[in-house]
């Protein structure tokens, strides 16, 4: 009997805790906000956020980080909310069981630009102590942006635990932030604050400092004149700093547009107007590329450019041949009618491509290490830019050892300079001018690759940078390399000084204008050639 | 089925098209029509360009008109006849535009002709329908101040999409400092002039509102995005207007999302992307901004989902995009349908004459109506772009909005009005009760 006894005691006991962790699965505050999520309608929906995320409950934090994610499913007919995870399991929003899996009937619950931001400062407070150090500088960050009151109880336990020296700061940020917009706060405090922000010192601490309002003590309001004040001198400074990047990466990009054309037209004198078709061509080659990776071998997408630059130059450096071999050779010495030709033929591989693929943009992804940017300082370097920069300079570099150290390199300059000559000496001139052609065309595919990451790619890619490259050439110098890389530079630095006082309608203006007087006084550009070869 | 479908014979035309132009012979001889046409067909004109810059937009339309003309002849045509296409290529060469419609409607005597995108091309066939005396559907949003007896404008005017979405975002956003960026030519640049004094006149401040022009095709962002950051900082919510044109959307947006500008932040409300448009970029680092437009192919109508249905099978195509100029053509040509029917007869004064007052389904729900100034009602949707590059609507005017020709925000056309039924006048003075006539 006794043992009878006591296994009903704890029957009881049992059923007793059960109810009590069931309970709240019927009723509660926590629960009737969740069901909210279940309306469909954006003002419950942020209502749902506020209770969701002060409610204190454990699973507070997976369902607001799922909103976030598009992962939280709501059905309108049972009123009932899921979490799905990351790995594909769901539980019940509510009470946290696991469920088999999520009725059709249920939908992704929907977030406008305000539940935005409400969801980033829900998640601001919740992840303040989370182990994971970016998280916990992200959660600082959006606490900063929202400065709500209700936030520093968390943020200062948050701060008193935290032993990493830049989360200190941002949560020392974030504090003063509250403390500024804080009705109550003492004036020493709120002097403290604009001290910490001024230090900041970026746009942002800017933005708040501007937003402060009229009701601040005198004190304050000074202090924080003076700040902007501060802020806005030293950000003068890190602007011009801005441009010269811009103008690098600006730079860099005409520099790669034009590099092929320095060689089909600055070594070779061919004005070829198809060069803008063949970074074309590489764009998509790059787009295909890239298909084929994403129907097929999905976890190689982070390389897909790495393969797409050998077969872009490939493809672009065949078709170069082949045009060199059936059109341009027959036309050597006569200026206009290649440039014609060329001109037609670019027309042909435009509509040819918009056949094949279609008139639409294709989509080129950024790999993930090009996507994002970083902080240096106050400005902010886009990894795609940096990228191409980099990539830009190991081409010239490469091309430029090629032409001195190969013995195709040493051909092909011995038959630009001296045709007769070179012949005479058993070089096969017009499998030199064939195969420098296909170089020219095959560099101008791999330019296609990095520009298919900055700009669209649709049949017309080719046709915005041509006058872009003719210019670089010509303003660099024919037949110089150095001269194309000076030259771009010198351009796109010179641009984007121009562009933030002028606009970028009347910068590119000015920059043609510009052009056009050098040219006047320089016919040869920067670096002219000189000696016989420029003759001949 | 005896006969070969029309879609059949103008697919292998515009396939000879494709090809004559690719021989280099694009000036001129790249016209696809030649077909010659029985007597007992009404033909209708398509002019969109099928090659060049604006082949990227305009394609589309060209199948969506085919498409109808497609279903029409299967409910059995109209007037008892079947339509037929004549469809030509201007190759975005604006002078073209103005041949093609000469020789549309002179050589193949079209009855009605579709067409048309940029503003420029409009203006430049503009003449030749006058003086030919022909109807010409214009399927795009545009600036405005003008109304036309020959052009019918099923597209959006200004008071159709640029101004329902600033109210968005002053109402829902709070937005307080505007950037207005646009490509550089006539559309952003009207729109953008009656922005401002729009936004004047709601008591924004000359300082909070910063214009910014850019060439066509421009492709580096980035000084232009960071001094929108910068301006941005100023402490007051921050939102930018795009009229920023085709193919410099993708650099633009790509710049935004690199440098990290989110919705949350700094939403963006483009006048001029659309789905076509998306389906280049990834959209991930989007969500949230915005398009203003009176159709998206996400809103859920039966109507649209037959219509997209129909669309994609007819194009033998699961994934071809829906969008809002192809919902200008499809209300468009069942208005002319309509008054051809109402009239019978295609003579185009007769049709001209009874389409003010037409109505046609829309593809979202509601039914627009031709008005006297040639323009139509239409709903405005406010859209969020999504991870999949299709758009979730989160706002949309209460009732159809009326499309006014002439801006009442700008001081040169508060006073006039377009009303083709009781002034026959497109420019009439109501201060002066004067028409100006087509001099001004």
């Amino acid at each position: 009997m006794p043992t009878n006894l006591s296994a009903r005691l704890c029957t009881l006991v049992l059923s007793l805790v059960l109810i009590a962790f069931a309970l709240p699965a019927f009723a509660g505050p926590f629960e009737d906000a969740v069901a909210k999520f279940a309306n469909d309608d954006y003002s419950d929906t942020e209502e749902a956020i506020g209770a969701v995320a002060s409610s204190g409950n454990k699973l507070a934090f997976p369902i607001i980080n799922a909103l976030q994610d598009g992962r939280l499913m709501a059905d309108p007919d049972s009123k009932k909310v899921y979490v799905t995870g990351t790995d594909g399991k769901s539980i019940d929003a509510a009470t946290g069981e696991a469920v088999a899996s999520v009725p059709d009937s249920a939908s992704a619950v929907r977030l406008n630009n305000r539940l935005r931001r409400s969801v980033d400062a829900a998640l601001g407070s919740l992840t303040l102590q989370s182990p994971d150090l970016g998280a916990r500088l992200q959660a600082a960050q959006s606490v900063f942006k929202s400065h709500e009151e209700t936030a520093l109880d968390p943020v200062e336990s948050a701060l008193a635990k935290e032993t990493n020296r830049s989360a200190k700061t941002a949560l020392g940020e974030a504090r003063a932030a509250i403390l500024l917009f804080k009705s109550d706060a003492t004036e020493v405090q709120k002097l403290e604050a604009v001290a910490t922000i001024k230090a900041r010192g970026d746009q942002e601490a800017l933005a708040l400092l501007s937003d402060i309002g009229t009701d601040q003590p005198a004190s304050v309001a000074k202090a924080a004149t003076s700040a902007i004040g501060s802020i806005q001198n030293s950000l003068a400074v890190w602007s011009t700093v801005q441009n010269a990047w811009y103008g690098l990466s600006l730079g860099s990009v005409l520099l790669l547009a034009a590099i092929g054309l320095a060689i089909t037209f600055g070594v070779m004198g061919v004005i070829n107007m198809a060069h803008g078709e063949m970074v074309m061509i590489g764009a998509y080659t790059t787009f295909v590329v890239q298909e084929v990776i994403r129907t097929r071998y999905p976890a190689l997408f982070d390389y897909s450019l790495l393969i797409a630059v050998p077969l872009a130059f490939l493809v672009a450096g065949a078709i170069g041949v082949l045009i060199e071999r059936s059109i341009i050779r027959f036309l050597y010495g006569r200026p206009l009618e290649t440039l014609l030709a060329t001109w037609g033929l670019s027309l042909v591989l435009q509509q040819a491509v918009r056949t094949m693929f279609g008139p639409t943009n294709r989509e080129v992804g950024n790999p993930s290490w090009m996507s994002g940017a970083f902080d240096l300082g106050q400005i902010t370097i886009t990894y795609n830019r940096l990228w191409i920069l980099v990539f830009t300079l190991a081409v010239f570099m490469i091309l430029l050892a090629m032409l001195r150290y190969t013995a195709l390199g040493l051909e092909m300059r011995a038959v630009t300079q001296n045709r007769r000559m070179a012949a005479s000496m058993g070089i096969a001139t017009s499998r030199v001018d064939a195969l420098t052609f296909g170089l020219g065309s095959g560099i101008a595919g791999i330019a296609g690759v990095a520009l298919s990451q900055i700009d669209n790619v649709s049949p017309n890619l080719g046709q915005s940078y041509i006058i872009d490259s003719f210019m670089v050439v010509v303003f660099g110098g024919v037949g110089n390399l150095w001269g194309t890389l000076v030259g771009a530079f010198t351009l796109g630095i010179s641009n984007k000084f121009l562009e933030p006082v002028a606009g970028a309608v009347l910068g590119k203006i000015a920059i043609l204008v510009l052009i056009i007087l050098f040219i006047q006084k320089r016919p040869r550009g920067l670096f002219a050639l000189k000696g016989r070869a420029v003759e001949a | 089925m005896p006969t070969k479908s029309i879609h059949d014979i103008a697919a292998s035309f515009s396939r000879r098209g494709v090809l004559a132009a690719s021989a280099g012979l694009m000036l001129g001889l790249a016209s696809i029509s030649g077909a010659k046409a029985a007597d007992d067909t009404i033909k209708v004109g398509v002019l969109h360009s099928l090659s060049g810059t604006m082949a990227i937009s305009e394609t589309t339309l060209k199948d969506t008109i085919l498409f109808l003309i497609d279903e029409q002849n299967k409910k059995g045509g109209v007037l008892g006849k079947k339509l037929e296409a004549v469809v030509v290529d201007p190759a975005s060469n604006w002078p073209l535009f103005a041949e093609k419609a000469r020789e549309l409607i002179t050589k193949d005597k079209v009855s009605v002709v579709f067409g048309c995108w940029t503003s420029v091309s409009r203006k430049s066939v503009l003449p030749v329908f006058k003086e030919l005396n022909n109807i010409l559907f214009y399927p795009v949003q545009y600036e405005g101040e003008e109304s036309e007896r020959n052009v019918f404008y099923t597209g959006a005017a200004p008071n159709q999409q640029a101004i329902p979405a600033v109210d968005y975002l002053m109402k829902e956003e709070k937005v307080k400092r505007w950037v207005l960026a646009g490509t550089d030519y006539v559309y952003p640049r009207t729109t953008n002039k009656i922005l401002e004094a729009y936004l004047k006149s709601k008591g924004v401040a000359q300082e909070d509102i910063m214009i910014n022009y850019t060439p066509f095709g421009h492709s580096d962002w980035q000084t232009i995005v960071a001094d929108i950051k910068k301006f941005g900082s100023a402490g007051k919510k921050t939102a930018v207007v795009s009229t920023i044109n085709g193919d410099a959307n993708v650099p633009f947006y790509k710049e935004l999302g690199n440098q990290g500008i989110k919705a949350k932040d700094i939403p963006v409300v483009a006048f001029s992307v659309g789905e076509e448009e998306l389906a280049g970029i990834d959209t991930k680092p989007l969500v949230g901004h915005l398009a203003a437009w009176n159709y998206f192919e996400s809103i859920k109508t039966p109507a649209n989902e037959k219509f997209i249905k129909d669309w994609q099978a007819f194009t033998k195509n699961p994934k071809r995009t829906t969008n809002d100029p192809m919902e200008a053509h499809v209300i468009g040509f069942n208005m002319w349908i309509k008054a051809v029917e109402k009239v019978k007869s295609t003579d185009p004064d007769k049709v001209i004459d009874a389409l003010p007052g037409i109505e046609a389904p829309n593809l979202t729900g509601g039914v627009s109506k031709m008005l006297p100034n040639h323009h139509i009602t239409k709903p405005v949707f406010i859209g969020e772009i999504k991870g999949n590059g299709q758009f979730d609507v989160v706002w949309k005017t209460p009732g159809l909005v009326a499309g006014d020709a002439w801006s009442k925000e700008l001081d040169g056309s508060k006073d006039l009005i377009g009303d083709w039924v009781g002034k026959k006048c497109g420019n009439f003075n109501t201060k002066t009760n004067k028409c100006l006539g087509s001099g001004s």
